[in-house]
């Protein structure tokens, strides 16, 4: 079944800064068109996780499998290129740039060109059109000013959906979301939530590093969680609630 | 009492000249044009103006020289996030490789200054590429440290013509080329450069300068847009070292002297930085400025330091910004 393909398979990866064990042996599949959560209290590993597979740091050893293909230690740009896309929890986009003008950066990428594909094509002088396309997309509301404000003067929110924009204008087959529920009010993340159903209607395969865990577990399949680098437990939202040691990593032992 | 505050709205005649209904009357046309109009026309006017003192027409091309590193520095550092601090490595390179190629291998003025621009650009860009996947300090340090290095080759090798410098480097065919070359040249590295960092690729590179990581994200490959800047203003330098060559009909150590570098940053705060025209201003005033004080010996340094100062501290936007805020924009008082 296609399905069932396993997209990402990630093998022992271990990473350790100086005397600090970031991460131990930790290994996941992630199967095509999945919604996949990470969670763990802070500093688990969540996103030095996400840093090991997508190239920006180099893991110490294991292996990072992309539709059967060793990806482990290449840089980020050639892991983007082959399709991997990710936000960045800090998010900073092009600050002196107008909000549609940042998705030409992506947009002018090597993947773009040559997927192409967009409405209007990706050819010179259509990009600005293909860009607040997308923004429309990802809740920018076209007639409205916002799109064409410099990025630095957007609220959060926006910012947020920047990131995401900055993410599906490569048109990547899995995207890595680290904390884009993070700052933002409860109204700006019942919009949010949408757009991440979306993005998995249109075959995305989408993996959360989150904190909020109720808006997580509405979209998410799966979750893994560590704590102190280890992965604890993995398995359907409901069930890994109730593990014991999620129980006692989240809210300590004493507490249960 | 009552609390005012100052208020700056754009003026409806730019708001009108945004789009392409600027061209639906003369009044936005000349709003738009006539700023450039008049900096181009007077640019190229200069050297009859300046007829009448001859000794300032040579300055005329002293000034070019200095504008085009100026736009070449505008550009890496506020387009691309590189400060480089070396314009005197560019000037030494394309200077020395005119002089080699005109001497040496007995090419003509004018096959051997695009072979050295061209060539020194190239030999650059070479130089720099260690450092251009770092981020951080290491680039400026770097382009400081070449000229220096490559001075004391020379000095210690005694290599072409050693502290005496190669003599013998053909002149340009007459004055006026002298001046044209140089004006033409710089009027389109300016307008040439503004509208490349407004090209889809050049957004790319105001990206790196803004967050490389985010671009790395994108699939794009930082390095190769870096090196791709480093090539363009490394050329823009070559080619006034490769002039000042030939218009000195030498080529000697002082091409890697400290002034190229710093004269060049100098001109761009006193412009502002970021607009690449605020460069060539800054390089037309700068220039002529420490020509007059050349009467002071070296107290000039001192009020030329003053200048730079004062300017820093009052008006550190930078003339070109200055200027533009006042003709895009007016100011009224409101009550808060």
């Amino acid at each position: 079944m296609i399905e069932d393909e396993v997209i990402l398979s990630v093998k022992n990866i271990s990473k350790t800064f100086g005397g600090l064990k970031a991460l131990m042996d930790v290994s996941f599949d992630v199967k095509r068109g999945e919604v996949f959560g990470i969670i763990g209290p802070n500093g688990s590993g969540k996103t030095t996780l996400i840093n090991c597979i997508t190239g920006f740091v180099k893991p110490g050893s294991g292996h990072v499998i992309f539709k059967g293909r060793e990806i482990t230690g290449w840089k980020p740009h050639r892991i983007a290129h082959i399709g991997i896309a990710r936000t960045f929890q800090i998010m900073r986009p092009y600050y002196s740039l107008p909000a549609y003008k940042n998705l030409i950066i992506p947009l002018w990428s090597p993947r773009a060109k040559k997927i192409g594909g967009w409405r209007g094509g990706g050819r010179h002088g259509d990009r600005d059109t293909v860009a607040v396309d997308i923004l429309e997309e990802i809740g920018f509301e076209r007639d409205s000013r916002v799109p064409y404000k410099i990025a630095s003067t957007l609220p959060t929110g926006y910012q947020k959906r920047l990131e995401l924009a900055r993410c599906i204008a490569i048109r990547p087959e899995i995207i890595f979301c680290d904390e884009v529920f993070s700052g933002l009010s409860m109204s700006e993340i019942a919009g949010m939530l949408p757009l991440i159903e979306k993005m998995k209607m249109d075959g995305m395969t989408i993996i959360m590093v989150e904190h909020r865990l109720r808006e997580l577990f509405r979209v998410a399949e799966r979750v893994m969680v560590l704590n102190f680098g280890e992965k604890i437990a993995e398995g359907r939202p409901d069930t890994v609630i109730e593990d014991k040691r999620v129980k006692e990593a989240y809210l300590g032992s004493e507490g249960v | 009492m009552e609390q005012m505050r100052k208020e700056r709205v754009d003026r409806g005649l730019k708001v009108r000249t945004e789009g392409i209904y600027a061209i639906s009357s003369y009044r936005e046309m000349a709003y738009l044009l006539g700023p450039r109009l008049f900096f181009i026309l007077a640019v190229l006017s200069l050297p009859f103006i300046l007829d009448l003192a001859p000794y300032w027409k040579r300055v005329i091309n002293i000034m070019c020289t200095y504008a085009i590193l100026a736009i070449s520095f505008d550009f890496l550092a506020n387009y691309v996030g590189l400060v480089c601090l070396g314009g005197a490595f560019f000037t030494g390179i394309g200077g020395y490789l005119s002089a080699i190629f005109n001497t040496y291998l007995g090419m003509p003025v004018y096959l051997s200054m695009p072979a050295a621009t061209l060539g020194g650009a190239v030999l650059c860009t070479l130089l720099l590429l260690p450092c251009l996947p770092l981020r951080g300090v290491y680039f400026a340090i770097v382009t400081l440290m070449y000229p220096l290095l490559i001075t004391r080759v020379i000095e210690a090798l005694n290599i072409f013509g050693g502290t005496n410098g190669m003599t013998g480097v053909d002149s340009l065919p007459n004055e006026y080329v002298e001046h044209y070359l140089v004006i033409l040249l710089s009027l389109l590295f300016l307008f040439g450069m503004r509208r490349f960092v407004n090209q889809d690729i050049g957004l790319v590179l105001r990206g790196v300068k803004d967050n490389d990581q985010s671009v790395r994200a994108s699939g794009i490959d930082v390095t190769s847009m870096k090196v791709m800047a480093v090539f363009i203003a490394s050329f823009m330098g070559c080619f006034s070292g490769a002039y000042m060559a030939h218009l000195y009909m030498w080529a000697g150590l002082s091409l890697f002297a400290l002034d190229f570098s710093i004269i060049p940053i100098a001109s761009v705060v006193i412009g502002g930085g970021g607009t690449l025209i605020g460069a060539v201003i800054g390089s037309f005033i700068l220039v002529p400025l420490s020509e007059l004080l050349r009467a002071f010996g070296t107290f000039r340094i001192v009020i030329y330091s003053v200048a730079l100062t004062a300017f820093i501290v009052f008006k550190s936007e930078g003339i070109m910004v200055y200027l533009q805020r006042k003709y895009h924009q007016f100011e009224r008082w409101v009550k808060i």
